[in-house]
């Protein structure tokens, strides 16, 4: 049984604010859900964890694009820029 | 006046060569349809004001000798793909407003061909959901009864190509977002071999299992649209390549696999029983051979899939913190701006899945959930590896039930989750998938069909889906909603 607890901890690390009213409804939700996905618990845990074949997918350490072509257009979605910087609340 | 509701990708095709109609025609006459229809579906979130320029542009090239399999057709793409200098919201308020800046690589493919993109679609917040009732821009409504929803996430792209607002479109699958809607919708739902398209420009939900899907009114549209779009792209580097895989022999007789413990399982609607039933009937009737399966580990396939698709979403979605893009929510210091916007940035869904992904990936859970939920996922694999050793594809329902009304399963997101039960698996597996209209039940909702294939072995799953689709004679346009 998840606790409302948890579930507001849970919030905190992932930097999501919850009134109470949405970490009273969370928690049963949560808790339900949970329940559900618990079944993975019934089964032995004796299975090895196979790793595929794995091999390198590399390109060329090269750039491919012009300087200043993408700086606009993702500038242009920032919430808050200065000159051609993103600008932050001062986090010192 | 152009037939919208028996034209076929391969039908204008061939009148956009033979100058019947135009480029422009014809997507004037989507327009048309969308402006009369589009107000009580939802399907589109915005129709592109460039739509006509760029079916002009389709002419000029047809006009020149010039023909490419889509030069002209006119698509839908869901609010996940990103097409250059466009809105993108993922259906969440934490990316309103949000412009494109490059093409994925499915668009720049679909634009060298010189496809029409007449809009985006609707979809759940973050691809999350079965029914579309997790936009942040309200539901999409079933076009064959619109009490009901059109199912979820790629649910405007299955409602828009239904009710004949465009001629195939693009959608996303995670864990049967291509596939579920377009059985509830009644058209085809095309999943590919993980890695067969590019993601590249796909916002990101679970990354070891997403995939992007095309829809098509007939297989044979859904084969043209993949074929456009699926190669090995650098920029996206699991994708595959034809060598990726061994070559499948082209058989004369196939012989399909029947998992029936899938088929036992609770809360699946007789009518979708009797309608698979029917299904291997005719197949039989075909040539088809037909084998029971055993796939023993798939009982926890839906429970591994709610572990593995949080985890990664939970780590996909940190990015949306109110600083690089979209909504911001300003608070008293810089983490008060990162809870402030994701709080309220973020509907309750998105919030839960993020809240279980870092739950199963946190020190004291790991072991438990995500660590054996991996484990498992092996074993799911295996379990396909070698069904496919007795058959060449398998087959199972698309989903328990038809389309379910609108707000009937939105107090238990659990019973949202068992919608997926058939779906996940493919995910998991990595394996292509294709949902196939097969019927109807008895108040004119479309049933689906599922044909699982070997990895990148569309090919043969193509041709069993070709076969049913023609048995089954389905009438792809809502008689009612046609008629109105």
């Amino acid at each position: 049984m998840i606790t409302t607890e948890e579930i507001k901890h849970l919030a905190t690390l992932a930097r999501i604010e919850l009134s109470e009213g949405e970490v009273e409804k969370m928690t049963s939700d949560i808790d339900s859900i949970l329940d559900y996905v618990g079944q993975v618990q019934k089964v032995s845990g004796e299975e090895k964890r196979e790793t595929p074949v794995l091999r390198n997918v590399m390109r060329e350490d090269k750039v491919t694009y012009t300087k200043g072509q993408y700086t606009e257009k993702i500038l242009a979605n920032v919430p808050s820029r200065e000159g051609d910087y993103v600008k932050v609340k001062k986090i010192l | 006046m152009i037939d919208l509701a028996n034209l076929t990708i391969v039908k204008a095709r061939k009148a956009l060569d033979a100058k019947q109609f135009s480029a422009v025609d014809l997507a004037q006459a989507y327009l048309n349809q969308i402006e009369k229809k589009n107000p009580e579906l939802n399907a589109y979130l915005e129709v592109f004001d460039d739509a006509l320029e760029q079916a002009k542009a389709a002419d000029d090239r047809i006009a020149k000798g010039k023909t490419a399999p889509l030069l002209g057709i006119p698509l839908a793409i869901k609010d996940v793909i990103l097409i250059d200098g466009k809105k993108i919201t993922a259906g969440s308020k934490i990316l309103e407003n949000y412009v494109a800046t490059y093409d994925a690589t499915a668009i720049s493919k679909l634009k060298s061909e010189g496809a029409v993109f007449l809009g985006r679609t609707n979809t759940d917040e973050f691809a999350m959901g079965g029914s579309t009732e997790n936009s942040a821009f309200g539901v999409t409504k079933n076009p064959h009864d619109t009490g009901r929803v059109a199912g979820g996430s790629s649910g405007g792209s299955a409602a828009a190509l239904s009710a004949n607002l465009c001629l195939g479109a693009l959608g996303s699958d995670t864990g049967g977002s291509v596939r579920e809607p377009a059985s509830f919708c009644g058209v085809v739902g095309l999943k590919p071999t993980y890695g067969a398209i590019s993601r590249y420009g796909l916002i990101a939900m679970g990354s070891s299992l997403d995939c992007i899907g095309v829809f098509g009114k007939t297989v044979e549209d859904a084969e043209i649209i993949f074929n456009a779009i699926y190669d090995k792209d650098p920029l996206d580097s699991t994708t595959i390549s034809d060598t990726t895989f061994e070559k499948r022999k082209n058989k004369e007789k196939l012989t399909l696999g029947v998992p029936r413990e899938l088929l036992h399982g609770e809360g699946i609607d007789p009518v979708v029983k009797k309608n698979f039933e029917e299904s291997l009937e005719k197949y039989k009737n075909l040539g088809f051979e037909i084998k029971d399966v055993s796939l023993p580990s798939i009982e926890l396939a839906l429970a591994v899939y709610y572990i593995v698709m949080p985890a990664e979403a939970s780590s996909n979605l940190a990015r949306f913190d109110g600083v690089k893009y979209g909504l911001h929510v300003d608070g008293p210091n810089l983490l008060g701006d990162y809870v402030k916007t994701r709080g309220q940035g973020f509907g309750p869904e998105v919030q839960r899945r993020i809240l279980i992904g870092t739950y199963v990936l946190s020190a004291g859970y790991y072991d438990a959930y995500y660590s054996r939920a991996q484990k498992l996922r092996t074993l799911i694999k295996r379990d396909f590896e070698q069904a496919f050793e007795l058959c060449d594809v398998l087959l199972t329902p698309t989903t328990p039930g038809p389309a379910f009304g609108v707000g009937a399963k939105t107090a238990d997101p659990v019973e949202m989750y068992l919608q997926d039960v058939f779906t996940v698996t493919v995910n998991l597996a990595g394996l292509p998938g294709i949902s196939v209209p097969a019927g109807l039940t008895e108040t004119g909702l479309p049933l689906g069909l599922q044909l699982i294939g070997k990895a990148f072995d569309e090919a043969t799953m193509l041709r069993a889906a070709l076969a049913i689709e023609t048995a089954a004679d389905f009438k792809h346009s809502p008689a009612k909603w046609w008629s109105l």
